[in-house]
């Protein structure tokens, strides 16, 4: 028990600190994956093939790649690009993103496509009389999508949104590699020094466990609110 | 864009091809005998069998795969017993340590879908068999396994592409596949975009075969 301690002996503290800093990662890459859902749905739903063919584009190759090569493409190129648009704008010296935005955006981008695919099933599943009645009612846009098709597409993404989200949280350990300090590489950092890893990375798994199972309670309580009407 | 570390870095990339090829297609075989071991545990009417393979299944779902490498890899080794048995001759390895890892989580994944195909068959099917008088191991090898895999045929094609996507892990426990390849390329010559799409089309023509195959089999084994 000492192992986990709070305090300068143990690594108790670390560790919390980085559990804390894993969720904020899976919510930060939630939230853009969230946004390239917003951008690339309609893009799927659109009625122009170049703009479906973007949008299949960008989700058969997120989803058929594997998490670790994407990862990697954005922490060696990541600074490589922003300093190849800086440099346009006339700005030559180096610039370093740092480690939380690299892989928040890297996980991001993956769970956005995930996330765009279970938008696109949900609205498609929505009933067509809905749209119609909409049309006929003479709905502004904004009520037509905010107070009609949102509510009913939650209700059918919530269940799938759930997977996404626990993928994305599982996920998130994979940006160790490249050096942010969550359950994963504090579990190394501690391993290393106190070699005992597997005591430590049994405590990384236990985490991981907490935090799907805690996040599993929470989603079914919102799961029943948005299904009160059913 | 340089082209000419596309053409050379394909056929390093296209031989760690064969690495990833052989992890996925052990970790698959184990995984399949495990999944369906595990599935039958867990339709088990005794509550501490069926429990059993419950834990097993939502442990092994519930935690990054990162994680049960490096426990098994990292971890297993530190137990002193382990390493006078013969167990070590296998634990020392990478490559069957993410063997290891693989088959068991592909196990737990393999299991949920193999339970809920045994589940949704209809039990007249069952019924039918018994009043023919065949007896428990006919009707399960030769009316519910069938229909099991009929049914399970879609997801499990989601799960060989989650798969062959959980292989690239085993370049963190140092070994040379597709992944690693990539890797050792892009921090040599810092050129990420170019190794990402060569080895990236490998991936993604690996997916795009094993989606084909499922389709392929679901077409052939469709109720007539």
């Amino acid at each position: 028990m000492d192992l986990i301690s709070f305090g300068d002996k143990g690594w108790g503290d670390e560790l919390f600190i980085a559990t804390l800093m894993t969720i904020a990662v899976a919510i930060t890459a939630m939230l853009i994956g969230f946004l390239f859902a917003l951008i690339f749905t309609p893009l799927k739903l659109s009625k122009y093939k170049i703009l479906n063919l973007i949008a299949n584009f960008y989700t058969t190759v997120v989803r058929g790649v594997p998490e670790l090569l994407v990862i990697y493409l954005f922490f060696f190129g990541g600074s490589g690009a922003i300093m190849y648009v800086a440099q346009i704008f006339g700005y030559y010296d180096y610039i370093e993103i740092n480690a939380f935005l690299t892989g928040a955006i890297s996980i991001g981008i993956i769970s956005g496509a995930y996330s765009t695919e279970v938008f696109r099933g949900a609205i498609q599943s929505i009933d067509k009389g809905q749209f119609e009645a909409c049309n006929v009612l003479g709905l502004k846009k904004y009520v037509y999508f905010f107070k009609v098709i949102m509510p009913q597409m939650l209700r059918l993404a919530i269940p799938n949104l759930s997977n996404v989200w626990q993928i994305t949280l599982k996920d998130t350990s994979l940006i160790s590699v490249t050096g942010l300090v969550e359950i994963m590489r504090q579990s190394y950092i501690a391993a290393g020094s106190t070699r005992d890893p597997l005591f430590f990375y049994s405590f990384a798994a236990l985490l991981y466990l907490m935090l799907t199972y805690l996040s599993m309670k929470l989603i079914n309580r919102l799961e029943k609110n948005y299904s009160r009407g059913y | 864009m340089d082209l000419e570390l596309i053409i050379t870095s394909f056929p390093k990339l296209l031989s760690a091809t064969v690495v990833t090829l052989k992890l996925l297609s052990a970790s698959l075989f184990f995984g399949l005998i495990l999944g369906l071991l595990f599935a039958i545990l867990r339709l088990n009417n005794n509550k501490l069998v069926s429990g059993f393979a419950y834990v097993y299944s939502y442990i092994f779902r519930g935690t990054p795969l990162l994680v049960q490498i490096f426990i098994i890899y990292f971890g297993l080794g530190q137990i002193e017993y382990l390493r006078t048995t013969f167990l070590w001759v296998v634990l020392k390895e990478p490559y069957w340590c993410a063997i290891i890892a693989f088959s068991l989580n592909t196990g737990a994944y393999t299991s949920e879908i193999l339970r809920s195909a045994f589940q949704t068959i209809k039990p007249g099917l069952i019924e039918a068999g018994k009043s023919l008088g065949l007896n428990k191991i006919y009707i399960f090898t030769k009316v519910q396994v069938p229909i099991a895999i009929k049914q399970s045929l879609p997801a499990y094609g989601n799960e060989i592409i989650l798969m062959l996507k959980g292989t690239s892990l085993a370049s963190t426990v140092t070994l040379l596949d597709i992944t690693g390849v990539a890797k050792f390329i892009i921090s040599t010559t810092f050129r990420p975009i170019e190794v990402f799409i060569v080895a990236g089309s490998i991936y993604l023509f690996i997916t795009f075969l094993v989606h084909n195959l499922i389709k392929y089999l679901e077409k052939k084994y469709r109720y007539q």
